[in-house]
């Protein structure tokens, strides 16, 4: 049977092309890889070599015609003991293979992607991820309780993880002989010795990349970045390979590692140290952001993130690593992901925040109440994905929100809350939502400026004034 | 010594016409011209060194410099082929042939828009992936690589149906038709990707070694880099740790002299020695022939005892050739014509080995024959499963973002 040569797609993009010249005539014999004409394509010129061997039978598109569409007939091959005779170009141009339909663009999906548009609810539904959708209800703590600093918090939870599981290691800069930078660590290296708590040179991007690469084969990986601002080295190793893989592999490559260390502004460190990255990273599907407050937040959730089989960034702040809480005193107690707390409940305004801005949050609240204001505080604890239910019931109740976080205000974690009080609490709103944010400008180093430039209890309070119609 | 081979996992089934059909006139072709042009861009017909490999085994090592006396590559081929099994040079043959189709049919079908985005094929460097697999143990060793990865896929004893459905798209596919050409995975035959940013895949490989020497595993994870990555300021970062923490990775620099459209002397400082790049971090370095199949394969084994035996890294650099332009659409201004064809006539890793196995008496045409129809049907099949094979239901876009599985490896 004479085999068609086709018109070849010659890059991503095309879909048509110029038969700029034919180089061989009718009659020719042909081997596999000869080059036999040149097309031009949106690109480039470029050659056609031969997939088959054969006689050129027959040229169907003569040399310098335009427009020819990919996968039409541009000449026939014959094999041995055919000829020309033998060609049937019509009936061969119906039986060439049709483009997937994928491979055009929104066909056959546009009537699907219209009804969406119209049910952003919905459509804002199937966004979170439904895997990880719900996360198991928190269990309460009524037992025994003790008092310790975030700092502690965090250790206890890795040293109780790795006792737990042999395969969670800790690596990052100064975290074993050193102790930690910031005496996170402390004692890991004496319990668990050098084979699982390493030093690493300083060197992001590499011990990134090595410790997904561990956790692909799968191990458990707690990387330790000495700031956040550091992992911006390294960013590429946790976008594109830790939180892409199990997609791209059908389901097939986990990368089950934690990402942790103090991230946003500290005291008096400038503009490349204080930089807060909650929103860069609950920007990317595949990642799970955590960003707690209280020590039993902190504790609870970096035990959660351990045992998690997906890539968890876990954003701790500086300034809280030496404030005082009541931890469960239990080694076995978790916070589930995904879960908002209400850290005070209120009637009259929503405040949602995470992190250091949690304390300040609270501060204001309790001021706002003696102005008469019973302002509701949701530590939202992860950020992606995100307790939306939570806020949105909240909202339902006291009808006005305000977004408190340190980050920079565009595309940041105000602007997402606000867009999703728009989507799904718009007709309980009384007054537009307003964010409270990290000024939008590089963390100055002078005290009072670095002051102006962080959000503050004040700012708060007139915020919440002000979405209560208030001041 | 690890030698074990994996099974090629062929599968047959009905033959349709039109496949592809070829190499048989060239071969002979390139038999014919035993002068070779002294500006050639040949690779190197020896293996050079860097640092410290006081290894090789004695036996292997006198077989080796006597086949780099040889001027002939046939002929050295033919002294390297001394005292290897019969059947292992048949399934190297068979190997390298099944990936020279199978990229001579994915290129036929990118051509007819079954494939789309980017799609960089392995023409021409198949000895480099089939030599170095030939030297691991099945299952116990790792490979990671870049985006240039159907070949790697193949030789680990990926299914060649499974590949080419994820270049189709389509359900059947490896990745279910999410990953596609650059984005391939398998846990079973411990190929962990298939990576799309040039050099990322070598702290990957660093890191997927150091697990297994975490877990006490025998194994080591070969992790393959382009002449072109190996200026990324990752790959050094990976190569002080894994030489500071003795862990068993292979890097195996393929040299196909261009990165893209820029040729390795015009990126790369002392371009003519990357096997060099190791060694401000005490790892040896070695250059071998990687149009030589054989060469490859004796170069590896001599790595593999180094690395499992606990010394730590090695580099291998491997002088090699692509015939395509990087990736479909590249029309390869940037060489000669001359260029391409003196490396297909005159170093063709696979005509090589079919002229030395006729010559040898290892094979005859028909036995060889017999190979070639084999790994047409493979590849045959391989298409029209590609094609076949439905699109992924549209629930998937939703699917594998998260996951609560735990890896395999990680159950308590």
């Amino acid at each position: 049977m004479p085999t068609n040569i086709l018109m070849p797609a010659l890059s991503p993009t095309m879909t048509e092309g110029t038969l700029a010249k034919w180089l061989v005539k009718e009659g020719d014999m042909i081997s596999a890889g000869d080059v036999i004409a040149e097309i031009e394509t949106d690109k480039a010129t470029m050659e056609v070599e031969a997939v088959d061997e054969g006689t050129l039978g027959k040229i169907v598109v003569s040399e310098g015609t335009e427009g020819v569409p990919v996968n039409d007939v541009i000449a026939v091959l014959l094999e041995e003991g055919e000829s020309a005779g033998d060609i049937d170009v019509e009936a061969q141009k119906e039986a060439s293979p049709p483009a997937p339909s994928g491979g055009d663009e929104g066909s056959g999906d546009s009537e699907d992607a219209a009804t969406e548009s119209k049910a952003p609810a919905q459509a804002k539904k199937q966004e979170a991820a439904p895997e990880s959708e719900e996360p198991a209800p928190e269990p309460e703590w009524d037992g025994p309780t003790k008092t310790q600093t975030v700092r502690e918090a965090l250790r206890d939870a890795m040293a109780e993880e790795m006792r737990r599981d042999s395969k969670v290691f800790l690596m990052g800069e100064e975290v074993a002989e050193y102790q930690g930078a910031y005496k996170v660590t402390q004692g890991l290296l004496d319990e668990f010795g050098a084979k699982r708590v390493i030093d690493t040179p300083i060197t992001e991007h590499g011990f990134t990349g090595l410790g997904v690469g561990a956790a692909m084969y799968g191990i458990r990986p707690i990387v330790e970045f000495m700031t956040f601002n550091f992992a911006m080295q390294a960013i590429d190793q946790i976008i594109n390979s830790a939180a892409k893989t199990l997609y791209m592999s059908g389901g097939q490559i986990q990368s089950p590692i934690v990402f942790r260390g103090p991230n946003g502004a500290a005291a008096r460190v400038a503009a490349q140290h204080s930089q807060d990255y909650a929103n860069w990273y609950a920007n990317v599907p595949g990642l799970k952001v955590v960003a707690p407050w209280s020590a039993a937040d902190a504790k609870g959730l970096l035990k959660s993130a351990i045992r998690d089989p997906n890539p968890v960034i876990f954003l701790e702040n500086e300034v809280l690593y030496g404030q005082s809480f009541e931890v469960p005193d239990s080694d076995d107690w978790t916070v589930p992901i995904g879960k908002a707390r209400i850290v005070r409940p209120g009637k009259d305004v929503t405040l949602v925040t995470h992190s250091i801005c949690v304390g300040r949050c609270l501060e204001a609240a309790e001021k706002l109440a003696g102005e008469g204001i019973e302002a509701e505080v949701i530590d939202l604890r992860t950020i992606r994905p995100m307790d939306t239910a939570t806020i949105v019931k909240s909202v339902k109740k006291t009808n006005r929100c305000v977004s408190v976080d340190e980050g920079w205000p565009t595309c940041g974690i105000g602007a997402e809350i606000i867009a999703v009080m728009m989507e799904q609490a718009f007709d309980y709103l009384d007054a537009p939502v307003i964010r409270v944010t990290g000024k939008d400008v590089p963390m100055p180093y002078a005290a009072n400026l670095e002051k102006l430039a962080l959000p503050q209890t004040d700012d708060v309070i007139q915020a919440a004034k002000t979405v209560c119609y208030a001041d | 010594m690890a030698t074990s081979q994996k099974g090629g996992k062929a599968t047959s089934g009905s033959k349709s016409p039109g496949g592809s059909k070829s190499s048989g006139s060239r071969s002979a072709k390139a038999s014919g011209s035993g002068s070779r042009s002294k500006k050639s861009a040949a690779p190197a017909p020896k293996t050079s060194r860097t640092g410290s490999a006081a290894t090789a085994p004695k036996g292997r090592a006198a077989t080796a410099k006597a086949a780099e006396k040889k001027e002939h590559p046939v002929e050295r081929l033919a002294v390297r082929a001394k005292g290897e099994d019969k059947k292992l040079l048949l399934k190297l043959y068979e190997d390298m042939l099944l990936i020279r189709r199978f990229e001579e049919k994915a290129g036929q079908m990118y051509g007819m828009g079954l494939i789309g985005g980017f799609c960089h094929l392995y023409i021409g460097q198949e000895a480099v992936v089939v030599g170095m697999q030939s030297a691991l143990e099945d299952t116990v060793d790792a490979v990671v690589t870049s985006y240039r990865d159907h070949g790697h896929m193949l030789a680990t004893g990926m299914e060649s149906k499974g590949v080419m459905a994820e270049l189709t798209g389509r359900r059947g596919g490896y990745s279910k038709g999410k990953g596609g050409s650059m984005h391939m995975f398998s846990r079973e035959r411990k190929f962990f990707g298939g990576h799309g940013i040039v050099g990322a895949q070598v702290p990957i490989g660093t890191g997927v070694a150091f697990a297994m020497k975490y877990l006490e595993e025998p194994g080591v994870c070969v992790t393959y880099l382009g002449d072109g990555a190996v200026n990324q300021g990752q790959v050094y970062e990976s190569f002080n740790m894994a030489a500071l923490w003795k862990i068993p990775v292979i890097y195996v620099i393929e040299n196909n002299k261009y990165g893209m459209g820029t040729s390795t002397a015009r990126a790369a400082a002392n371009s003519q020695e990357l096997y060099h790049r190791g060694q401000a971090y005490g790892i040896p370095g070695m250059q071998v022939d990687g149009m030589d199949v054989l060469a490859v394969r004796h170069a590896s084994q001599e790595v593999l005892e180094h690395v499992k035996g606990g010394k730590g890294p090695y580099i291998m650099e491997m002088m090699t050739y692509r015939y395509r332009g990087h990736s479909m659409s590249d029309p390869a201004k940037y060489r000669s014509k001359e260029e391409v064809q003196r490396m297909r006539s005159e170093h063709d890793p696979i005509d090589r080995l079919r002229q030395m196995l006729l010559q040898e008496g290892h094979a005859d045409e028909a036995a060889l024959k017999e190979i070639d129809k084999r790994v047409k049907e493979v590849v045959t099949d391989a298409a029209e499963f590609a094609q076949n094979s439905p699109e992924p239901d549209e629930s998937e876009l939703w699917t594998d973002i998260y996951t609560a599985d735990q890896p395999p490896q990680a159950a308590e």
